[in-house]
């Protein structure tokens, strides 16, 4: 049915799902780190934490990722999503290199361009494999 | 604290995405993406109950992941979720019934390994 060229809707998505999953997680970590430490079971303390606007803007941001990916998971596999949207590491850790100068060893270059050898395999699979028939398994 | 903080995240992330993969395949393609149909493709999807499981998984995912990033590095933490991937797969193939060809085992490997290797 779909063909093994990714529609411009599922490039799109992917993209989006990538982009605010990078920047998302880049405030929340930047938030977090003028927060403190936060290890409790009480939520008051992440609650308090949600008021700081690098933490609130990387959760909005977060929020905005999880939903862009149930979407693309609407027509797309699990095991063709999450692979593809990796590249996120591979642009959390150049942004690490080239915004934050941030040391690169040769094992994250090594881990690196792994990343990319795997999305690219992955990116060149068929993106929906199971559509009808799991349309079908009521459980 | 920080593996056992790892271990919570690799636990839900893993349960959480596969709920919702499960959940929004249940829904079908989403098609429209007008505010109105995206407004009841949102009534449909809080009354699945694969959506809502996988929402209350990933909550338990996130708040770990608040915590260990406030006493772990970054670099740490995103890494060390890597072995989501392989669960994840294996997931897919057998609930999911996805078609995990060869070339898609071996870049899920290789993605697992290469985020492995960032936590050096």
């Amino acid at each position: 049915m779909a063909a093994a060229a990714p529609r411009a809707k599922t490039r799109v998505f992917t993209a989006i799902v990538i982009a605010t999953n990078v920047l998302g997680n880049s405030f929340l970590s930047r938030g977090m780190q003028s927060v403190g430490e936060l290890v409790s079971l009480s939520p008051i303390p992440y609650i308090r934490a949600l008021f700081n606007p690098w933490v609130a803007l990387g959760t909005s941001l977060l929020i905005v990722w999880l939903l862009s990916t149930m979407a693309l998971l609407s027509w797309a596999d699990l095991s063709y999503v999450l692979p593809v949207t990796s590249m996120a590491y591979v642009l959390v850790a150049l942004v690490g290199r080239f915004v934050l100068h941030e040391k690169v060893s040769w094992a994250h270059w090594a881990g690196i361009l792994l990343i990319m050898a795997g999305v690219s395999l992955v990116g060149s699979t068929n993106p929906n494999t199971a559509g009808s028939r799991c349309r079908g398994m009521q459980t | 604290m920080r593996w056992l903080l790892v271990w919570i995240i690799v636990l839900a992330t893993t349960a959480g995405n596969v709920l919702q993969a499960l959940g929004m395949r249940h829904h079908g393609e989403i098609h429209d993406f007008r505010p109105g149909a995206l407004g009841r493709v949102a009534a449909a999807l809080v009354q699945s109950r694969y959506i809502v499981a996988s929402v209350f998984a990933m909550a338990i995912s996130f708040f770990a992941f608040m915590a260990l990033v406030s006493i772990a590095e970054l670099s740490f933490a995103v890494p060390a979720t890597a072995s989501t991937y392989i669960f994840e797969t294996i997931f897919a193939k057998y609930l999911l019934k996805e078609r995990v060809e060869m070339k898609r085992w071996v870049g899920v490997l290789l993605v697992a390994a290469g985020v492995g290797l960032l936590t050096i």
